[in-house]
């Protein structure tokens, strides 16, 4: 009989460890809260740099763990150690006993109603980077206008922002902005796009690229400076003041559409999950590992692994890399210790 | 006009909605690597006319993307062609001021 592993958390860092410990010979089985595998990644249309498919990696990653037991719509009710294994009650009624557990429980957008002077939630055509993904992969959202003339991109909302109880930068934002201000003028070339950014944060493979693609191929323009204040005109448009830092004076302009970059937080339903199983949260409110620099994936609890944005913000290469480590790292730790 | 005793400054914000940038456009069609600056300074600060003349490729740049008149500052260019070896985004800044006149004209 094959090992039972249990994946807590069902989006591309579980389905790809799941992937892994399948072809190591166990037997995967992942716990997701929602009604779908995939976790953010599923809602999101196109991915950066190369504006590959997201619906594709899914799929495909669903396609090779359909070996794998999947439990939707299901959550952990509670944690036993019976020494060095784990007894997982499901609230489905189902227990399952296990050597190892694998944490990929992700991340959630920042709330970006929390950051009131930009007025989600409150002006009409004022939306979220995750919106606009939605809107994007075809649902509609009569926020977004039909022809609009000016749309902003406010960069670091909820990160880099101590008031917002978040001092990380959230990593990705910068070029997801690049990329949907790309999707925005591909499907709107007459479009005015303006990215309101802090710093652009291009550090990965080709991000330069894109970011030189958007400027020369698109004519995004980049304006340095934090937004601080939004309003709304009498005609319902959104109205925007920042400072032009590089300039050094103060800006305005009205917009039919602003699209908040909101950052990345920890999964809010980790902390629970976290207290059944004694796991250390670290001071940016993520689960912290054994060690920064070499103990990523490595938990304070012996058999407990973590894998992707759990302990941090982190790009789908990168949270792929880390579920295939987990992977070995648990194959390691069963072989060693058992 | 009664004296109150004060006078109104003109503000000095930067008004996107009543932005005249054509220049800016015009130079973009003829020298579309005006878009990729991404102001780092290395223009200005290699320039030889920058410390007794403020002179600055890349406020050049920026002040045409928002609409300033940017004669003053071009006029103390002394087309050495300094900022265009440390352009780290290779744009060929001395051909762009050298367009730039001619558009002005």
């Amino acid at each position: 009989m094959k090992e039972n592993i249990v994946i807590i958390g069902g989006g591309i860092a579980g389905m790809e460890a799941a992937n892994q410990l399948l072809q190591l010979g166990y037997l995967p089985i992942i716990v997701e809260q929602t009604d779908h595998l995939g976790g953010h990644v599923a809602q999101w249309h196109k991915l950066f740099p190369d504006m590959s498919s997201s619906q594709e990696i899914v799929s495909n990653l669903k396609e090779r763990i359909k070996d794998a037991h999947v439990h939707l719509e299901t959550k952990v009710k509670g944690i036993n150690s019976l020494g060095n294994r784990y007894n997982i009650m499901l609230n489905n009624g189902i227990n399952i006993v296990t050597k190892a557990v694998l944490m990929s429980t992700g991340f959630s957008l920042f709330d970006a109603s929390k950051k009131e002077e930009y007025g989600y939630g409150v002006y009409d055509h004022v939306i979220t980077n995750g919106d606009l993904e939605a809107w994007f992969n075809g649902k509609t959202d009569k926020r977004i206008p039909p022809q609009p003339k000016a749309i902003g991109f406010v960069h670091c909302v909820g990160s880099r922002d101590l008031k917002a109880g978040n001092s990380q930068c959230s990593k990705v934002c910068c070029t997801t902005a690049i990329k949907q201000a790309i999707e925005i003028k591909e499907r709107f070339p007459d479009t005015e796009v303006y990215c309101f950014y802090m710093d652009l944060r291009l550090f990965g493979k080709k991000y330069e690229d894109f970011y030189i693609q958007a400027q020369r191929d698109f004519g995004v323009h980049f304006i340095r400076g934090r937004v601080s204040e939004v309003g709304e005109t009498l005609d319902g448009l959104v109205q925007v003041k920042a400072e032009d830092t590089l300039v050094g004076k103060p800006l305005k302009v009205t917009l039919d559409l602003l699209v908040l970059m909101s950052g990345m937080v920890c999964n809010s339903q980790v902390t629970p999950l976290a207290e059944m199983l004694r796991l250390e949260i670290d001071d940016d409110d993520f689960l912290k590992s054994k060690d920064n620099v070499y103990g990523i994936i490595e938990s304070n609890r012996a058999g407990i692994f973590y894998a992707g944005a759990c302990t941090g913000t982190k790009t789908i290469p990168e949270t792929v890399s880390e579920a295939r480590a987990a992977a070995l790292c648990i194959h390691n730790y069963l072989k060693n210790n058992f | 006009m009664t004296d109150f005793g004060f006078t109104l400054t003109k503000s000095s914000t930067i008004n996107f909605d009543s932005l005249d940038n054509h220049l800016y456009k015009r130079l973009c069609t003829i020298e579309p690597d005006a878009q990729i600056c991404m102001s780092c300074g290395s223009c200005s600060a290699t320039c030889t006319a920058a410390p007794f003349s403020g002179m600055s490729v890349r406020k050049v740049i920026l002040g045409l993307q928002r609409g300033q008149d940017v004669r003053p500052l071009l006029s103390n260019c002394m087309l050495c062609g300094k900022c265009t070896m440390v352009c780290p985004r290779a744009i060929n800044t001395r051909h762009l001021l050298l367009t730039l006149y001619r558009i002005y004209d």
